[in-house]
């Protein structure tokens, strides 16, 4: 079987990819329908060569299950799955992304009233963000206990330096010329702030927001691993592996996929009604 | 240099925090050991205590500060004792025994090293195919970036079994893990260094009759250096951090990973916290000696960070 197996999966290979090559190169190219179908071609010419494969090649679904078996699983699963994506999305990183967000905007803005602090802070706080931070985890479980209170932990100390290395970034983004047109108008330190340079830093902190929905689903995720009530997506991936039901894996990793993209799509949708003035926000004309 | 007193200063507070906080975290515990030393404490029955908060109980016992430095199981231990705790697991021990933190290093360094090579080498291979291909650009292009979106350390735990049961263990796994974290960064870092030449550039080197090879090696790979450093220093923390995360619910018995759980489910927090300082600063000179190349190579190039 492994020969025809190769060959129709190869099949399908060249016909997704001849169609992808004439679509990428016609006149056409640059519409808004053709950029969001070459994508979608190849994700499903990847689909149907992982199905073929796995289906002909009689892969056992303990090592790789084909991608219609996650699907009815994910559709036979929705209940379990929701309870885990409410403990774990919700609760745990929901929670703990705002709480690192609002801390990490607390102390950007004491830090920015200072030169000595930003100057320290920035430092600081970029190193802390290349660090494993994650691994605070078991610390945290330990503290605070199994429940999503540990996890929104994690979480926030997580979110919080990539934001505040941002948002201290962000502030100190004015030009002199600015600042001083502000002071001919009279205004002090805090219409400054929120007339001039907090808009003018909202670009540096979204992209500060954006990096750490990534980083929140991770830690709510990761530190599920080191001890959670029976629910969480975190605790289902880690005994579903160790029942070899790597069907269910799978769907809890399509629905961690589908909550990083729709947390980052809700993040980059308010950065455009925020920053609607900024130059990489505008549409561009041809 | 001009930073140096700054950042200082900001870790000087934030370890003063720390050595502050040390006292109430651990007042529950060092109340219930002075007791059975026999020593006064108020309130002076657990049940009372366990209603005070610990920085209620931390201002009832003053007598008590000191001890709450030198527990054997703290809940929050105190600098100095992970730094005597590091010492002792770096130092002290021959790099071959079990309780080295040395040999965990290398465990996990190894895989992070590997997979690191790995998924930079794939990433840029890929970022030089989307570059000079149009399908490949539009099909790849949007999942690369869409990935980085996704929390991909959640595949973890089953790409080490899935690996597992098809008889591949130890090192490569974990390789996996981390080739895979390095590989977004560098393919969307690089597709944007090699696009970095502009138009007037390109036209410059078909004025001088330039073959595609000679434009890519002269121009557009020297062009993508900076991005490449930016990627490189984000995908080799991505690749430790994967590494450490592949070694936790997999029962690894070595690595970083490995250490932090052992300490977990043994109650030796001072395990855990030196592992988990270990891999900070195993992190942070990873990063620091790219920073270093970075500057090192950009200044013999002539060019500036991006």
């Amino acid at each position: 079987m492994t020969g025809p197996a190769i060959i129709s999966a190869l099949l399908v290979w060249s016909v997704g990819w001849f169609v992808n090559t004439r679509l990428a190169n016609s006149r056409s190219a640059h519409s808004r329908a053709v950029q969001l179908l070459v994508p979608a071609i190849f994700g499903l010419t990847l689909l149907i060569m992982w199905e073929l494969l796995v289906r002909m090649l009689e892969v056992s679904p303990i090592i790789l299950p084909p991608p219609t078996m996650i699907a009815s699983r994910f559709a036979g699963e929705l209940p379990i799955l929701w309870a885990d994506f409410e403990q774990t999305i919700i609760k745990g990183a929901l929670t703990g992304y705002i709480v690192g967000m609002l801390a990490a905007f607390g102390v950007a803005v004491l830090a920015d009233r200072s030169d000595f602090l930003t100057r320290g802070i920035l430092p600081v706080g970029g190193f802390m963000a290349a660090l494993p931070i994650v691994g605070t985890a078991p610390i945290f479980v330990r503290w605070l206990g199994s429940d999503w209170q540990s996890k929104a932990a994690v979480v926030a100390v997580m979110v919080f330096f990539p934001i505040l290395v941002n948002a201290v970034a962000g502030l100190r983004d004015t030009s002199a010329m600015q600042r001083d047109l502000m002071r001919t108008y009279g205004a002090g330190y805090w219409p400054t702030l929120f007339k001039l340079r907090l808009p003018a830093a909202m670009p540096f902190i979204f992209n500060g927001l954006k990096i750490a929905t990534t980083l929140a689903l991770i830690g709510a995720i990761v530190a599920e691993f080191f001890g959670s009530p029976t629910v969480g997506m975190g605790f289902r991936i880690s005994t579903s592996v160790g029942q070899l039901a790597l069907d269910m894996v799978w769907a809890e990793i399509v629905v961690a996929a589908l909550a990083g993209s729709a947390f980052y799509g809700t993040m980059a949708w308010i950065e455009g009604r925020v920053t609607f003035w900024h130059p990489s926000q505008r549409k561009s004309q041809k | 240099m001009k930073s140096l007193l700054p950042v200082l200063s900001v870790l000087g507070a934030i370890l003063l925090l720390w050595v502050v906080a040390v006292v109430p975290m651990n007042m529950h515990l060092t109340a219930d050991q002075a007791q059975r030393q026999d020593i006064a404490v108020s309130p002076d029955t657990p049940a009372a205590r366990q209603e005070l908060s610990g920085i209620g109980l931390a201002l009832r016992n003053p007598q008590l500060f000191g001890m709450t430095y030198t527990l054997d199981r703290p809940r929050l231990p105190s600098p100095h004792q992970v730094a005597v705790e590091m010492w002792e697991t770096v130092a002290l021990k021959k790099i071959t025994s079990r309780r080295s933190l040395v040999y965990h290093g290398w465990v996990t360094l190894s895989a992070t090293l590997l997979g690191f090579v790995i998924g930079t080498g794939l990433g840029i291979l890929l970022a030089v195919g989307i570059v000079y291909n149009r399908a490949m650009d539009m099909s790849v292009m949007p999942w690369a970036i869409a990935s980085q979106t996704i929390p991909i350390l959640a595949l973890a735990p089953m790409i080490i079994v899935m690996l597992g049961s098809i008889g591949i263990q130890g090192l490569f796994p974990k390789a996996v893990i981390s080739a895979y974290l390095s590989f977004f960064p560098v393919v969307v870092g690089m597709v944007k260094g090699l696009r970095r030449p502009d138009a007037m550039q390109l036209d410059l080197l078909r004025t001088y009759h330039a073959s595609a090879a000679q434009g890519f090696w002269k121009l557009r790979l020297p062009a993508s250096v900076p991005y490449l450093f930016a990627s490189l220093k984000i995908g080799i923390s991505a690749s430790l951090v994967g590494a450490i995360v592949a070694e936790l619910p997999t029962g690894a018995r070595a690595g970083f990973g490995a250490r932090m759980l052992v300490g977990d489910q043994y109650g030796q927090p001072l395990v855990t916290w030196a592992a988990l300082f270990a891999a900070a600063i195993t992190a942070a000179a990873l990063v620091g000696l790219f920073s270093i190349l970075e500057r090192w190579t950009l200044r013999r190039m002539g060019m500036q960070a991006a």
